[in-house]
């Protein structure tokens, strides 16, 4: 057998979803950025919704989302993105929207904004990459730093007489009635990769199906600033994270009360 | 002719943003301009012409939904009074950077702080030389009357669109409040998804359709030489608005001896001044710069061969006068007369002024 015949359409198991352009990704490798990215990928190539949907990438990490998948995006101010959204859903009710923003960003900077475009029930889809700690800016403490967690600005461990407390903003976000669907995913083995692909297709779902807000947390590793081994961080986020963040739907309104939701008027 | 009405300046804006086919307001309330909004609501011009109307939770949720709006091709327009700006400015730069097109209406009060809900005109350095963060110039325009009012909502629009630059109308409490009788523009309807794609389809993020590239709006760049780039073309835009767009006006100048300079509501203060200055004997003209970026320079050079000095009559410590010192060079004396707090000056004030610094009478 040669080269080429291995190399054959037909033997095809797995490929780069199309909507991933060729750029090369700026990411550390072992961040879940990347994988966050290519499910979003694969989730709007599956719905064939690429020529209606419109990003938007704050300041984080992931701010220059709009590098890697195949659609309209626009860039957003630290923590603004659910107001930019809102603008861009409001007077385009007929394409579908969505945030892509750190901890940092939604829950610290921007958690007035999230939490009345949440309430309001904007009609989008809010991705949330919970990594517990300022990816960007190298590694200090996020508003979901963890009691004890050592970041470049709790060199000691966050301290809750210092600090306070970490904010579960994604249990806050679930109370509000303009939100249809609030889960928390992850990332980290091929099966809960799975779970958040379908997680994300439900929530992208919801948006066409003007539902009002979809939010899918993902808890993520920053193995950069966590200083681990993407392997180790795996491991420290399913012993440390996923106690005080834990996976699973918060809120499934389709499932619960699916006439509950009032649309929004435009 | 159009409508003719008797309108408060606030309630005009409301008006002219629906006749002129805006897509949407997102807006916060404050006094004093809550107005806007309040006439958008009642008028409901959901079911008129589409036009979406949001109360925002803050003026920087308003200002992002602005940029959101503005980067998908909409006509889009808010409104906010001085501490309110203040916290658009964020947003403002991002417009500014992303270079999008939309109108933000600034009915000032008096500062610094909570300051007063009474009128000034202390924003115009924040209006005119920046206001947020970087290198960034917005289109100032600054009506002097209600039927301004109404004609620089379409024609900021204008130019927003034509340099995709936020444009600004710089007014104050006192014309947001005052009534005066308008003459309505005549509706222009809504651009259709077509249209938008048609006009702006080169940039604006609503969706890649099959014949374009993806559209990408970000004012971020982290090359160096491609931000110096960036930031070239954002100077050359301002350069070109300074030779093509500025907008002024001349009353009693022909003869002048002394000229008064003042915008907006101090202009009006101003014209009674030139006559009460005129009945006394004084030749004094009034040059009332309309746009104040683009700044009027080059008449105000002219007018400096011409007068033996210039009175720069503004709500405020003494702003513009900086601008109008710099157009009309060392070789007369430009002074400043200004209240403060929200005291608008009376028309004998200002002649006085100007008889104690310029005529030394
Ligand atoms: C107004 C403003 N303040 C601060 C910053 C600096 N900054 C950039 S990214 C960031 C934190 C991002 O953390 P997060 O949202 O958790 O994203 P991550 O990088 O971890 O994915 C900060 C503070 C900024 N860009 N703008
Ligand atoms: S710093 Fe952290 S969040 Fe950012 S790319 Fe690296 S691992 Fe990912
Ligand atoms: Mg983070």
């Amino acid at each position: 057998m040669e080269l080429k015949d291995i190399i054959n359409p037909n033997n095809l198991v797995y490929e780069k979803p199309k909507l991933l352009t060729e750029n090369t990704m700026h990411y550390c490798p072992g961040c879940s950025h990347g994988v966050v990215h290519k499910l979003l990928a694969e989730v709007i190539e599956d719905l064939d919704i690429q020529d209606k949907t419109i990003g938007v990438s704050p300041v984080g990490c992931a701010v220059f989302a709009y590098n890697y998948i195949e659609i309209d995006w626009q860039e957003a101010a630290h923590g603004r993105a659910p107001a930019v959204a809102t603008g861009i859903a409001r007077t385009n009710p007929d394409k579908v929207v969505f945030t892509y923003q750190g901890d940092g960003d939604l829950a610290s900077i921007g958690a007035a904004e999230i939490l009345h475009a949440c309430n309001r029930g904007e009609n989008m889809v809010v991705i949330f990459v919970n990594n517990g700690i300022y990816g960007m800016t190298g590694g200090q403490m996020a508003p979901t730093t963890l009691i004890g967690q050592v970041t470049a600005t709790t060199p000691n461990g966050r301290d809750v007489g210092r600090n306070g407390y970490p904010l579960k903003i994604t249990e806050l976000i679930a109370q509000l009635p303009g939100t249809s669907y609030v889960t928390r995913q992850s990332v980290h083995t091929p099966a809960t990769i799975r779970k958040c692909k379908k997680a994300l297709a439900k929530a992208f779902q919801a948006a066409i199906d003007k539902k009002g807000t979809s939010f899918v947390e993902v808890v993520s590793t920053c193995n950069m600033n966590w200083k681990m081994t993407p392997v180790k961080a795996n491991e420290w986020m399913v012993d440390n994270m996923f106690p005080f963040y834990q996976p699973g739907d918060l809120k499934d309104s389709s499932k619960t009360d699916p006439e509950s939701y009032t649309p929004l008027k435009n | 002719m159009g409508e003719l009405r008797l309108m408060k300046g606030n309630e005009v804006i409301a008006e002219a943003a629906i006749r002129c086919g805006c897509d949407a307001y997102f807006g916060y309330p404050i006094t004093p301009q809550s107005e806007v909004m309040e006439t958008l609501m009642d008028r409901e011009p959901w079911d008129e012409t589409g036009m979406v109307v949001l109360q925002a939770e803050s003026e920087i949720a308003s200002i992002h939904m602005i940029y959101g709006a503005a980067a998908s091709g909409k006509k889009v327009i808010t409104s906010s009074s001085s501490p309110g700006i203040s916290l658009m400015a964020e947003g403002i730069s991002y417009i500014a950077g992303a270079e999008l097109p939309c109108v933000i209406v600034n009915v000032q009060r008096g500062g610094p702080g909570l300051g007063t809900i009474q009128p000034s005109q202390a924003d115009y350095f924040q209006s005119t030389k920046g206001g947020g963060h970087g290198d960034y110039r917005l289109i100032v325009l600054a009506p002097s009357s209600v039927q301004e009012m109404n004609d620089f909502v379409e024609l900021g629009f204008q130019l927003a669109f034509k340099y995709r630059n936020p444009a600004m109308i710089l007014t104050d409490g006192v014309i947001g409040q005052m009534m005066e009788k308008v003459v309505l523009a005549e509706y222009i309807p809504r651009l259709t998804d077509e249209e938008i794609n048609e006009k702006y389809g080169s940039w604006a993020t609503n969706g890649r359709k099959a014949n374009r590239q993806r559209n990408i709006i970000t004012s971020l760049e982290m090359d160096s030489g491609r931000m110096e780039k960036n930031n070239i073309r954002l100077q050359e835009k301002y350069t070109k608005m300074e030779e093509e767009e500025v907008l002024f006006e001349e009353f009693s100048c022909e003869d002048a001896d002394y000229l008064l300079v003042a915008f907006g509501s101090s202009s009006r203060i101003c014209q009674k001044a030139v006559d009460l200055a005129r009945e006394k004997g004084i030749k004094v003209g009034l040059l009332r710069p309309i746009t104040l970026f683009p700044f009027p320079k080059k008449p105000i050079a002219a007018l400096a061969k011409q007068v033996k000095g210039m009175l720069v009559v503004e709500m405020n410590a003494g702003q513009m006068v900086e601008d109008v010192q710099l157009a009309a060079g060392c070789a007369i004396p430009v002074k400043h007369f200004g209240r403060m707090g929200g005291i608008i000056p009376s028309p004998g004030e200002v002649v006085e002024a100007l008889e104690q610094k310029l005529i030394g009478g």
